[in-house]
Protein backbone atom coordinates (compact mmCIF):
# COMPACT_ATOMS: atom_id res chain seq x y z
CA UNK A 1 0.00 0.00 0.00
CA UNK A 2 1.02 3.56 -0.71
CA UNK A 3 0.70 5.38 2.80
CA UNK A 4 0.68 9.05 2.96
CA UNK A 5 2.99 10.41 5.61
CA UNK A 6 2.38 14.23 6.48
CA UNK A 7 5.84 15.47 7.50
CA UNK A 8 7.01 18.65 9.10
CA UNK A 9 10.00 19.32 6.51
CA UNK A 10 11.07 22.93 8.06
CA UNK A 11 9.70 25.13 10.15
CA UNK A 12 5.94 25.76 10.05
CA UNK A 13 5.92 23.59 6.38
CA UNK A 14 4.21 20.50 5.96
CA UNK A 15 4.92 18.44 2.80
CA UNK A 16 3.52 14.52 1.74
CA UNK A 17 5.91 11.71 1.81
CA UNK A 18 4.76 8.22 -0.01
CA UNK A 19 5.85 5.37 1.31
CA UNK A 20 5.17 1.62 0.45
CA UNK A 21 4.64 -0.36 2.99
CA UNK A 22 3.59 -4.29 3.38
CA UNK A 23 0.32 -5.00 5.03
CA UNK A 24 0.99 -8.02 6.09
CA UNK A 25 3.89 -7.51 8.00
CA UNK A 26 3.38 -8.01 11.86
CA UNK A 27 1.63 -4.77 12.81
CA UNK A 28 -1.55 -3.27 13.36
CA UNK A 29 -2.76 -0.87 10.94
CA UNK A 30 -4.15 2.18 12.76
CA UNK A 31 -6.60 4.68 11.10
CA UNK A 32 -5.68 7.77 13.16
CA UNK A 33 -9.13 9.89 13.96
CA UNK A 34 -8.19 11.85 16.82
CA UNK A 35 -4.73 13.47 17.78
CA UNK A 36 -3.56 15.81 19.77
CA UNK A 37 -0.49 18.92 19.37
CA UNK A 38 1.63 18.51 22.36
CA UNK A 39 4.18 21.52 23.09
CA UNK A 40 7.31 19.03 21.82
CA UNK A 41 5.65 19.14 18.09
CA UNK A 42 5.28 23.08 18.88
CA UNK A 43 9.06 23.40 19.42
CA UNK A 44 9.39 21.22 16.05
CA UNK A 45 6.49 23.56 14.29
CA UNK A 46 7.99 26.65 15.07
CA UNK A 47 11.57 25.89 14.91
CA UNK A 48 12.17 26.60 18.38
CA UNK A 49 14.31 23.60 18.59
CA UNK A 50 18.01 24.38 18.04
CA UNK A 51 19.28 24.52 14.42
CA UNK A 52 20.69 21.45 14.76
CA UNK A 53 18.15 18.81 16.21
CA UNK A 54 15.80 20.35 13.53
CA UNK A 55 18.25 18.98 10.90
CA UNK A 56 18.87 16.00 12.02
CA UNK A 57 15.25 15.04 13.09
CA UNK A 58 13.64 16.39 10.05
CA UNK A 59 11.52 15.32 7.45
CA UNK A 60 9.00 13.94 10.28
CA UNK A 61 5.66 13.61 10.91
CA UNK A 62 4.70 15.20 14.30
CA UNK A 63 2.11 14.16 17.02
CA UNK A 64 2.56 11.66 19.09
CA UNK A 65 -0.68 11.87 21.39
CA UNK A 66 -3.89 9.94 19.97
CA UNK A 67 -6.30 7.86 18.92
CA UNK A 68 -7.45 5.60 16.10
CA UNK A 69 -9.43 2.65 14.75
CA UNK A 70 -7.67 -0.69 14.03
CA UNK A 71 -7.98 -0.65 10.05
CA UNK A 72 -6.56 -4.28 9.24
CA UNK A 73 -5.02 -6.66 11.48
CA UNK A 74 -3.48 -9.53 9.47
CA UNK A 75 -3.30 -11.69 12.15
CA UNK A 76 -6.79 -11.14 13.14
CA UNK A 77 -6.08 -10.50 16.69
CA UNK A 78 -7.73 -7.08 16.74
CA UNK A 79 -11.14 -6.63 14.60
CA UNK A 80 -11.85 -4.05 12.20
CA UNK A 81 -12.73 -0.98 13.86
CA UNK A 82 -12.00 -1.81 17.11
CA UNK A 83 -11.33 1.35 19.01
CA UNK A 84 -7.43 1.90 20.10
CA UNK A 85 -5.00 4.47 21.74
CA UNK A 86 -1.35 4.53 20.15
CA UNK A 87 1.33 4.36 22.04
CA UNK A 88 4.71 6.44 20.34
CA UNK A 89 7.52 4.66 22.68
CA UNK A 90 8.43 1.46 20.77
CA UNK A 91 11.32 0.03 22.01
CA UNK A 92 13.57 -2.49 20.13
CA UNK A 93 14.87 -4.22 23.15
CA UNK A 94 13.91 -5.82 27.19
CA UNK A 95 15.94 -4.95 30.12
CA UNK A 96 14.80 -6.39 33.62
CA UNK A 97 15.41 -3.31 35.30
CA UNK A 98 15.37 -0.47 32.73
CA UNK A 99 12.09 0.82 31.85
CA UNK A 100 11.42 0.81 28.21
CA UNK A 101 10.71 4.18 27.78
CA UNK A 102 14.26 5.50 29.25
CA UNK A 103 16.29 2.92 27.02
CA UNK A 104 18.45 4.88 25.09
CA UNK A 105 17.40 2.55 22.30
CA UNK A 106 14.08 3.10 22.00
CA UNK A 107 12.05 4.97 19.46
CA UNK A 108 9.49 7.49 19.92
CA UNK A 109 7.15 8.94 17.17
CA UNK A 110 7.66 12.65 16.84
CA UNK A 111 11.07 12.69 18.04
CA UNK A 112 12.93 10.99 15.41
CA UNK A 113 10.73 9.13 14.09
CA UNK A 114 7.43 9.65 12.04
CA UNK A 115 4.58 10.66 14.49
CA UNK A 116 0.89 9.89 13.99
CA UNK A 117 0.14 12.37 10.75
CA UNK A 118 -0.23 9.63 8.33
CA UNK A 119 -2.96 8.06 6.12
CA UNK A 120 -2.71 4.92 8.10
CA UNK A 121 -0.16 4.40 11.17
CA UNK A 122 1.54 1.00 11.61
CA UNK A 123 2.31 -0.24 15.13
CA UNK A 124 4.16 -3.01 16.65
CA UNK A 125 1.32 -5.46 17.96
CA UNK A 126 1.88 -3.97 21.60
CA UNK A 127 1.60 -0.75 20.80
CA UNK A 128 -2.04 -0.34 20.72
CA UNK A 129 -4.02 -0.46 23.80
CA UNK A 130 -7.99 -0.88 23.39
CA UNK A 131 -9.99 2.13 24.24
CA UNK A 132 -13.50 1.17 26.46
CA UNK A 133 -17.14 2.15 24.76
CA UNK A 134 -18.43 5.49 25.14
CA UNK A 135 -15.02 7.29 26.21
CA UNK A 136 -15.08 10.95 24.91
CA UNK A 137 -12.60 10.79 21.82
CA UNK A 138 -11.70 13.98 22.82
CA UNK A 139 -10.17 13.45 25.87
CA UNK A 140 -8.64 9.70 24.40
CA UNK A 141 -6.94 11.68 22.01
CA UNK A 142 -4.47 12.99 24.62
CA UNK A 143 -4.79 9.64 27.04
CA UNK A 144 -0.87 9.67 26.37
CA UNK A 145 -0.38 12.97 28.25
CA UNK A 146 -2.33 10.97 30.89
CA UNK A 147 -0.07 8.10 30.96
CA UNK A 148 2.88 10.18 31.14
CA UNK A 149 1.86 11.74 34.41
CA UNK A 150 0.39 7.77 35.41
CA UNK A 151 3.61 6.72 34.92
CA UNK A 152 5.26 9.33 36.60
CA UNK A 153 3.24 8.83 39.65
CA UNK A 154 4.01 5.30 39.53
CA UNK A 155 7.73 6.12 39.96
CA UNK A 156 6.85 8.32 42.91
CA UNK A 157 4.90 5.83 44.46
CA UNK A 158 7.95 2.95 44.06
CA UNK A 159 10.77 5.45 45.04
CA UNK A 160 9.60 8.12 47.35
CA UNK A 161 9.03 7.89 51.47
CA UNK A 162 5.84 6.80 52.85
CA UNK A 163 4.31 9.62 54.36
CA UNK A 164 1.49 11.34 51.29
CA UNK A 165 -0.27 13.47 53.45
CA UNK A 166 0.55 16.60 51.78
CA UNK A 167 1.92 17.05 47.97
CA UNK A 168 2.51 20.40 46.07
CA UNK A 169 1.70 20.60 42.40
CA UNK A 170 3.99 23.26 40.47
CA UNK A 171 2.65 24.30 37.36
CA UNK A 172 -1.32 25.18 36.48
CA UNK A 173 -1.04 24.25 32.34
CA UNK A 174 -2.24 20.55 31.38
CA UNK A 175 0.38 18.64 32.90
CA UNK A 176 -0.34 20.12 36.03
CA UNK A 177 -4.20 19.56 36.01
CA UNK A 178 -3.90 15.93 35.15
CA UNK A 179 -1.01 15.28 37.73
CA UNK A 180 -3.03 17.08 40.41
CA UNK A 181 -6.58 15.11 39.41
CA UNK A 182 -4.27 11.84 39.57
CA UNK A 183 -2.93 12.64 42.78
CA UNK A 184 -6.51 13.54 44.55
CA UNK A 185 -7.43 9.79 42.82
CA UNK A 186 -4.81 7.70 44.13
CA UNK A 187 -4.27 9.49 47.22
CA UNK A 188 -7.90 10.97 48.05
CA UNK A 189 -7.03 11.65 51.78
CA UNK A 190 -4.18 13.46 51.20
CA UNK A 191 -4.19 17.38 50.47
CA UNK A 192 -3.23 18.58 47.42
CA UNK A 193 -2.23 22.15 46.71
CA UNK A 194 -1.50 23.32 43.24
CA UNK A 195 1.07 26.43 42.72
CA UNK A 196 0.39 28.44 39.28
CA UNK A 197 1.40 32.25 38.18
CA UNK A 198 -2.28 32.55 36.52
CA UNK A 199 -5.49 33.44 38.62
CA UNK A 200 -8.16 31.91 36.22
CA UNK A 201 -6.42 29.19 35.56
CA UNK A 202 -6.13 28.10 38.93
CA UNK A 203 -9.47 28.58 39.26
CA UNK A 204 -10.14 25.20 37.10
CA UNK A 205 -8.51 22.90 40.21
CA UNK A 206 -11.64 23.01 41.68
CA UNK A 207 -10.84 19.70 42.94
CA UNK A 208 -7.55 20.66 44.54
CA UNK A 209 -7.77 20.98 48.04
CA UNK A 210 -6.37 24.79 47.76
CA UNK A 211 -4.02 26.82 45.45
CA UNK A 212 -1.64 29.63 45.30
CA UNK A 213 -0.31 32.27 42.99
CA UNK A 214 3.49 31.71 43.02
CA UNK A 215 4.09 34.99 44.18
CA UNK A 216 2.09 34.90 47.17
CA UNK A 217 2.84 31.48 48.74
CA UNK A 218 2.62 31.90 52.48
CA UNK A 219 6.09 30.79 54.50
CA UNK A 220 3.54 28.17 56.68
CA UNK A 221 2.93 26.15 53.45
CA UNK A 222 4.29 23.01 53.33
CA UNK A 223 4.23 19.92 51.73
CA UNK A 224 5.60 16.34 52.32
CA UNK A 225 6.86 15.78 48.21
CA UNK A 226 6.19 18.00 44.77
CA UNK A 227 5.72 17.51 41.35
CA UNK A 228 7.21 20.23 39.14
CA UNK A 229 5.16 20.56 35.93
CA UNK A 230 6.30 23.82 34.77
CA UNK A 231 9.10 23.19 32.06
CA UNK A 232 11.19 25.96 29.90
CA UNK A 233 12.90 28.31 31.97
CA UNK A 234 10.11 28.79 34.63
CA UNK A 235 11.63 25.02 36.15
CA UNK A 236 14.31 27.05 37.77
CA UNK A 237 12.18 29.16 39.68
CA UNK A 238 9.43 26.47 40.65
CA UNK A 239 12.19 24.27 41.82
CA UNK A 240 13.81 26.58 43.90
CA UNK A 241 10.58 27.27 45.36
CA UNK A 242 9.61 23.38 45.67
CA UNK A 243 13.00 23.29 47.71
CA UNK A 244 11.92 25.69 49.82
CA UNK A 245 8.70 24.28 50.82
CA UNK A 246 8.88 21.00 51.15
CA UNK A 247 9.42 18.89 54.06
CA UNK A 248 12.81 17.38 54.87
CA UNK A 249 13.68 13.69 52.58
CA UNK A 250 10.97 14.69 50.22
CA UNK A 251 10.78 13.56 46.58
CA UNK A 252 10.76 15.90 44.04
CA UNK A 253 9.23 14.78 40.61
CA UNK A 254 10.59 16.56 37.35
CA UNK A 255 8.34 16.82 34.84
CA UNK A 256 8.61 19.56 32.88
CA UNK A 257 10.70 19.67 29.64
CA UNK A 258 13.20 22.69 30.09
CA UNK A 259 15.03 23.31 26.18
CA UNK A 260 18.01 25.15 28.94
CA UNK A 261 20.35 24.02 31.46
CA UNK A 262 18.62 24.44 35.35
CA UNK A 263 20.09 25.63 38.06
CA UNK A 264 18.91 23.87 41.35
CA UNK A 265 20.45 25.15 44.99
CA UNK A 266 21.68 21.40 45.77
CA UNK A 267 23.21 23.00 49.08
CA UNK A 268 19.25 22.29 50.06
CA UNK A 269 18.88 19.42 48.21
CA UNK A 270 21.57 18.23 50.67
CA UNK A 271 20.64 19.84 53.62
CA UNK A 272 17.02 18.66 53.54
CA UNK A 273 17.97 15.35 52.38
CA UNK A 274 15.93 15.43 49.39
CA UNK A 275 15.51 12.66 46.50
CA UNK A 276 15.13 14.65 42.80
CA UNK A 277 13.03 11.99 40.68
CA UNK A 278 13.35 12.51 36.93
CA UNK A 279 10.10 11.02 34.57
CA UNK A 280 9.70 11.13 31.66
CA UNK A 281 7.36 9.65 28.76
CA UNK A 282 5.48 6.44 29.65
CA UNK A 283 5.30 2.67 28.86
CA UNK A 284 2.66 0.35 27.46
CA UNK A 285 2.18 -0.07 31.00
CA UNK A 286 1.02 2.50 31.88
CA UNK A 287 -1.23 2.67 28.85
CA UNK A 288 -3.36 -0.12 30.09
CA UNK A 289 -3.18 1.35 33.63
CA UNK A 290 -4.97 4.80 32.03
CA UNK A 291 -7.41 3.29 30.09
CA UNK A 292 -8.26 0.95 32.78
CA UNK A 293 -7.88 3.86 35.75
CA UNK A 294 -10.53 6.20 33.32
CA UNK A 295 -12.85 3.28 32.82
CA UNK A 296 -12.80 2.71 37.16
CA UNK A 297 -13.12 6.21 37.39
CA UNK A 298 -15.29 7.83 34.64
CA UNK A 299 -15.56 11.21 36.86
CA UNK A 300 -11.85 11.96 35.46
CA UNK A 301 -12.90 12.13 32.25
CA UNK A 302 -15.62 14.97 33.16
CA UNK A 303 -12.70 16.72 35.06
CA UNK A 304 -10.29 15.51 32.10
CA UNK A 305 -12.94 17.49 29.29
CA UNK A 306 -12.11 21.13 30.79
CA UNK A 307 -8.92 20.33 29.03
CA UNK A 308 -10.38 20.28 25.64
CA UNK A 309 -9.09 23.31 23.92
CA UNK A 310 -10.03 23.65 20.53
CA UNK A 311 -11.37 20.73 17.79
CA UNK A 312 -10.31 21.16 14.56
CA UNK A 313 -11.46 19.09 11.39
CA UNK A 314 -8.61 18.56 9.49
CA UNK A 315 -9.18 17.62 5.97
CA UNK A 316 -6.19 19.15 3.76
CA UNK A 317 -2.62 19.94 4.46
CA UNK A 318 -3.85 23.70 4.85
CA UNK A 319 -5.94 22.61 7.74
CA UNK A 320 -2.89 21.29 9.91
CA UNK A 321 -0.99 24.79 9.70
CA UNK A 322 -4.33 26.25 10.92
CA UNK A 323 -4.68 24.31 13.74
CA UNK A 324 -0.80 24.30 14.89
CA UNK A 325 -1.41 28.33 14.44
CA UNK A 326 -5.23 28.10 16.44
CA UNK A 327 -3.54 25.89 19.12
CA UNK A 328 -0.01 28.63 19.39
CA UNK A 329 -2.51 31.44 20.40
CA UNK A 330 -4.52 29.19 22.71
CA UNK A 331 -3.97 29.66 26.39
CA UNK A 332 -5.58 26.63 28.11
CA UNK A 333 -6.18 23.46 27.12
CA UNK A 334 -5.07 21.06 24.75
CA UNK A 335 -5.73 21.36 20.55
CA UNK A 336 -7.10 18.13 19.08
CA UNK A 337 -7.37 17.35 15.42
CA UNK A 338 -9.99 15.67 14.31
CA UNK A 339 -7.92 13.70 11.67
CA UNK A 340 -10.07 13.64 8.26
CA UNK A 341 -7.29 14.14 5.76
CA UNK B 1 -24.29 -2.90 1.06
CA UNK B 2 -21.15 -0.91 -0.18
CA UNK B 3 -19.32 -1.74 -2.70
CA UNK B 4 -15.43 -1.45 -4.65
CA UNK B 5 -14.61 -1.95 -7.82
CA UNK B 6 -11.25 -1.50 -8.83
CA UNK B 7 -11.08 -1.39 -12.34
CA UNK B 8 -8.25 -3.32 -13.80
CA UNK B 9 -9.47 -4.64 -17.25
CA UNK B 10 -7.28 -2.63 -19.03
CA UNK B 11 -4.32 -4.13 -21.58
CA UNK B 12 -2.01 -1.55 -21.23
CA UNK B 13 -1.12 -0.64 -24.98
CA UNK B 14 0.07 3.13 -23.51
CA UNK B 15 2.75 0.99 -21.40
CA UNK B 16 5.60 0.74 -24.07
CA UNK B 17 6.58 -2.51 -24.85
CA UNK B 18 6.44 -4.85 -21.94
CA UNK B 19 4.17 -7.90 -22.29
CA UNK B 20 2.17 -7.29 -18.75
CA UNK B 21 -0.52 -4.59 -18.35
CA UNK B 22 0.32 -1.30 -16.43
CA UNK B 23 -1.98 -2.38 -13.47
CA UNK B 24 0.42 -5.26 -13.00
CA UNK B 25 3.88 -3.47 -13.26
CA UNK B 26 5.54 -3.03 -10.07
CA UNK B 27 5.77 -0.33 -7.73
CA UNK B 28 7.45 -0.04 -5.11
CA UNK B 29 8.28 -4.15 -5.49
CA UNK B 30 4.94 -4.55 -5.52
CA UNK B 31 2.05 -4.58 -8.45
CA UNK B 32 0.12 -1.65 -9.07
CA UNK B 33 -2.68 -3.03 -8.58
CA UNK B 34 -2.14 -4.75 -5.35
CA UNK B 35 -1.17 -1.31 -3.23
CA UNK B 36 -4.44 0.00 -4.94
CA UNK B 37 -6.38 -2.84 -3.26
CA UNK B 38 -4.71 -2.72 -0.29
CA UNK B 39 -5.83 0.82 0.51
CA UNK B 40 -9.71 -0.12 -0.14
CA UNK B 41 -9.01 -3.44 2.38
CA UNK B 42 -7.96 -0.77 4.99
CA UNK B 43 -11.19 0.81 4.90
CA UNK B 44 -13.32 -1.23 6.98
CA UNK B 45 -16.97 0.05 5.51
CA UNK B 46 -16.24 -2.24 2.11
CA UNK B 47 -18.85 -5.28 2.09
CA UNK B 48 -17.07 -6.43 -0.70
CA UNK B 49 -14.21 -5.18 -3.39
CA UNK B 50 -14.34 -6.88 -6.89
CA UNK B 51 -10.97 -6.39 -8.83
CA UNK B 52 -12.33 -6.25 -12.62
CA UNK B 53 -9.38 -7.69 -15.29
CA UNK B 54 -9.21 -9.39 -18.53
CA UNK B 55 -10.04 -13.05 -18.32
CA UNK B 56 -7.09 -13.84 -19.40
CA UNK B 57 -5.53 -12.27 -16.64
CA UNK B 58 -7.57 -13.36 -13.85
CA UNK B 59 -5.65 -16.35 -12.68
CA UNK B 60 -2.27 -13.65 -12.66
CA UNK B 61 -4.60 -11.47 -10.38
CA UNK B 62 -5.63 -13.93 -8.25
CA UNK B 63 -2.14 -15.26 -7.99
CA UNK B 64 -0.12 -11.69 -6.86
CA UNK B 65 -2.90 -11.09 -4.86
CA UNK B 66 -2.76 -14.23 -2.75
CA UNK B 67 1.29 -13.84 -2.46
CA UNK B 68 0.65 -10.30 -1.55
CA UNK B 69 -2.19 -10.48 0.68
CA UNK B 70 -3.19 -13.86 0.81
CA UNK B 71 -6.76 -14.83 1.53
CA UNK B 72 -9.39 -12.31 2.16
CA UNK B 73 -13.27 -13.10 1.70
CA UNK B 74 -13.89 -9.86 0.69
CA UNK B 75 -12.06 -9.79 -2.51
CA UNK B 76 -12.94 -11.22 -5.63
CA UNK B 77 -11.94 -11.34 -8.98
CA UNK B 78 -14.52 -10.68 -11.56
CA UNK B 79 -13.98 -10.77 -15.54
CA UNK B 80 -13.96 -7.44 -17.01
CA UNK B 81 -15.66 -6.61 -20.40
CA UNK B 82 -15.38 -4.78 -23.77
CA UNK B 83 -14.70 -1.35 -22.21
CA UNK B 84 -14.24 0.73 -19.04
CA UNK B 85 -18.37 1.15 -18.39
CA UNK B 86 -18.80 -2.77 -19.44
CA UNK B 87 -15.91 -3.59 -16.79
CA UNK B 88 -18.15 -1.51 -14.47
CA UNK B 89 -21.53 -3.06 -15.52
CA UNK B 90 -19.69 -6.77 -15.26
CA UNK B 91 -18.84 -6.52 -11.68
CA UNK B 92 -22.66 -4.94 -11.18
CA UNK B 93 -24.11 -8.15 -13.14
CA UNK B 94 -21.67 -10.36 -10.59
CA UNK B 95 -23.17 -8.02 -7.32
CA UNK B 96 -26.82 -8.80 -8.67
CA UNK B 97 -26.07 -12.70 -9.28
CA UNK B 98 -24.38 -13.51 -5.80
CA UNK B 99 -25.91 -10.89 -3.52
CA UNK B 100 -28.93 -9.06 -5.10
CA UNK B 101 -28.92 -5.60 -5.30
CA UNK B 102 -30.92 -3.21 -2.91
CA UNK B 103 -31.87 0.33 -2.95
CA UNK B 104 -29.15 1.62 -0.69
CA UNK B 105 -26.40 -0.25 -2.65
CA UNK B 106 -23.37 1.67 -3.55
CA UNK B 107 -20.39 1.24 -5.33
CA UNK B 108 -16.98 3.01 -5.45
CA UNK B 109 -15.62 2.13 -8.67
CA UNK B 110 -11.70 3.20 -9.39
CA UNK B 111 -9.10 3.09 -11.49
CA UNK B 112 -6.57 0.46 -10.34
CA UNK B 113 -3.51 2.11 -11.37
CA UNK B 114 -4.55 5.22 -9.04
CA UNK B 115 -2.24 3.95 -6.02
CA UNK B 116 -1.97 7.31 -4.09
CA UNK B 117 -6.06 7.54 -3.44
CA UNK B 118 -6.65 8.34 0.24
CA UNK B 119 -8.72 7.51 3.25
CA UNK B 120 -10.46 10.69 2.94
CA UNK B 121 -11.36 10.77 -0.73
CA UNK B 122 -12.72 7.10 -0.41
CA UNK B 123 -14.74 8.03 2.75
CA UNK B 124 -15.91 11.34 1.08
CA UNK B 125 -17.26 9.18 -1.43
CA UNK B 126 -18.84 6.96 -0.02
CA UNK B 127 -20.91 9.40 2.41
CA UNK B 128 -21.80 11.00 -0.61
CA UNK B 129 -22.82 8.64 -2.68
CA UNK B 130 -25.09 6.98 -0.02
CA UNK B 131 -26.42 10.76 -0.06
CA UNK B 132 -26.71 12.01 -3.67
CA UNK B 133 -26.22 8.53 -5.57
CA UNK B 134 -23.69 9.99 -7.86
CA UNK B 135 -20.11 11.15 -7.17
CA UNK B 136 -17.16 12.47 -9.29
CA UNK B 137 -13.35 12.68 -7.69
CA UNK B 138 -12.08 15.99 -8.93
CA UNK B 139 -9.07 18.82 -9.02
CA UNK B 140 -9.28 21.96 -10.03
CA UNK B 141 -7.42 22.46 -13.53
CA UNK B 142 -3.94 23.82 -13.38
CA UNK B 143 -3.46 24.07 -16.97
CA UNK B 144 -5.98 25.65 -19.21
CA UNK B 145 -8.15 23.61 -21.02
CA UNK B 146 -8.43 24.40 -24.58
CA UNK B 147 -10.89 22.44 -27.06
CA UNK B 148 -10.34 21.53 -30.57
CA UNK B 149 -12.71 19.55 -32.59
CA UNK B 150 -10.16 18.55 -35.21
CA UNK B 151 -6.75 18.45 -33.21
CA UNK B 152 -5.54 21.75 -35.50
CA UNK B 153 -7.52 24.37 -34.16
CA UNK B 154 -8.90 26.20 -30.97
CA UNK B 155 -12.45 26.19 -30.94
CA UNK B 156 -12.72 27.42 -27.43
CA UNK B 157 -11.05 28.40 -24.31
CA UNK B 158 -13.12 27.66 -21.49
CA UNK B 159 -13.04 29.94 -18.24
CA UNK B 160 -10.04 27.84 -16.28
CA UNK B 161 -11.96 28.95 -13.09
CA UNK B 162 -14.64 26.47 -13.99
CA UNK B 163 -12.73 23.59 -15.38
CA UNK B 164 -11.99 20.32 -13.28
CA UNK B 165 -9.62 17.52 -14.09
CA UNK B 166 -11.65 14.18 -13.29
CA UNK B 167 -9.51 11.34 -11.21
CA UNK B 168 -11.25 8.32 -10.01
CA UNK B 169 -12.90 6.81 -7.50
CA UNK B 170 -16.26 7.40 -9.32
CA UNK B 171 -19.11 6.01 -6.98
CA UNK B 172 -22.84 5.26 -7.48
CA UNK B 173 -26.42 4.13 -6.19
CA UNK B 174 -25.92 1.02 -8.28
CA UNK B 175 -29.72 0.97 -8.96
CA UNK B 176 -29.27 4.32 -10.56
CA UNK B 177 -26.62 3.62 -12.66
CA UNK B 178 -28.02 0.56 -13.85
CA UNK B 179 -31.12 1.90 -14.92
CA UNK B 180 -29.51 4.94 -16.29
CA UNK B 181 -26.83 2.78 -18.39
CA UNK B 182 -30.35 0.96 -19.76
CA UNK B 183 -31.49 3.48 -21.01
CA UNK B 184 -28.26 4.55 -23.23
CA UNK B 185 -28.17 3.51 -26.91
CA UNK B 186 -25.83 1.41 -28.18
CA UNK B 187 -24.06 4.31 -29.83
CA UNK B 188 -23.98 6.50 -26.35
CA UNK B 189 -22.83 3.39 -24.77
CA UNK B 190 -19.92 3.08 -27.35
CA UNK B 191 -18.70 6.51 -27.26
CA UNK B 192 -18.59 7.30 -23.53
CA UNK B 193 -15.09 6.99 -21.76
CA UNK B 194 -16.61 8.38 -18.52
CA UNK B 195 -19.15 6.31 -15.65
CA UNK B 196 -20.34 9.69 -14.64
CA UNK B 197 -21.24 10.90 -17.65
CA UNK B 198 -24.26 7.99 -17.48
CA UNK B 199 -25.23 9.89 -15.16
CA UNK B 200 -25.23 13.58 -16.45
CA UNK B 201 -26.21 12.55 -19.92
CA UNK B 202 -29.54 12.08 -17.94
CA UNK B 203 -29.94 15.39 -16.39
CA UNK B 204 -28.88 14.54 -12.69
CA UNK B 205 -26.85 15.58 -10.86
CA UNK B 206 -23.33 14.40 -10.22
CA UNK B 207 -21.59 15.66 -7.18
CA UNK B 208 -17.82 16.28 -6.51
CA UNK B 209 -15.50 14.90 -3.90
CA UNK B 210 -12.18 16.93 -3.76
CA UNK B 211 -9.44 14.57 -5.01
CA UNK B 212 -5.50 15.19 -4.94
CA UNK B 213 -3.46 16.40 -7.48
CA UNK B 214 -0.98 13.58 -6.14
CA UNK B 215 -4.00 10.81 -7.14
CA UNK B 216 -2.34 10.59 -10.34
CA UNK B 217 -2.92 7.44 -12.77
CA UNK B 218 -0.24 5.28 -13.71
CA UNK B 219 -1.06 5.22 -17.57
CA UNK B 220 2.80 5.43 -19.31
CA UNK B 221 6.42 4.50 -18.50
CA UNK B 222 6.49 8.55 -17.62
CA UNK B 223 4.11 8.26 -15.05
CA UNK B 224 5.78 4.87 -13.41
CA UNK B 225 8.74 6.89 -13.20
CA UNK B 226 6.72 9.80 -11.15
CA UNK B 227 5.43 7.41 -9.08
CA UNK B 228 8.71 5.70 -7.95
CA UNK B 229 10.50 8.88 -7.88
CA UNK B 230 7.37 10.52 -5.34
CA UNK B 231 8.03 7.40 -3.12
CA UNK B 232 11.79 7.46 -3.19
CA UNK B 233 11.77 10.85 -0.80
CA UNK B 234 14.37 10.86 1.87
CA UNK B 235 14.06 9.14 4.85
CA UNK B 236 14.08 10.52 8.63
CA UNK B 237 16.94 9.81 10.68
Amino acid sequence: MINQVYRLVAARQFEIAYKGVDLRADHVVVRPTYLSICAADQRYYTGSRNQETMRKKLPMALIHEGIGLVAYDAAGEYRAGTSVVMIPNQPVEQDPVIAENYLRTSRFCSSGHDGFMQDYVFLPRDRVVPLFPGFDPHVAAFTELVSVSVHALGRFSRKAHSRREAFGVWGDGNVGFITALLLKTYYPDSHVAVFGKTDWKLENFSFADAVYRVDAVPESVHVDHAFECVGGIGSQAAVNQIIDHIHPEGSIVLLGVSEYPIEVNTRMVLEKGLTVIGSSRSGRDDFVETVDLLKRHPNLIDYLQRLVGVVNEVRSLRDIVETFEVDLTSPWGKTVMKWAI
Amino acid sequence: MIYAEILAAGKGTRMGNVNLPKQFLTLQNRPIVVHTLEKFLVHDRFDKILVVVPREWMNHAQDIIRRHIGTDERVVVVEGGEDRNGSIMRGIQYIEEHYGVHDDDIVVTHDSVRPFVTHRIIEENIECALRYGAVDTAVPAIDTIIQSEDGRVITDIPLRSEMFQGQTPQSFNIKKLVSLYQQLTGEQRRVLTDACKIVSLSGEPVYIVRGEVFNIKITTPYDLRVAEAMCEEKEPV
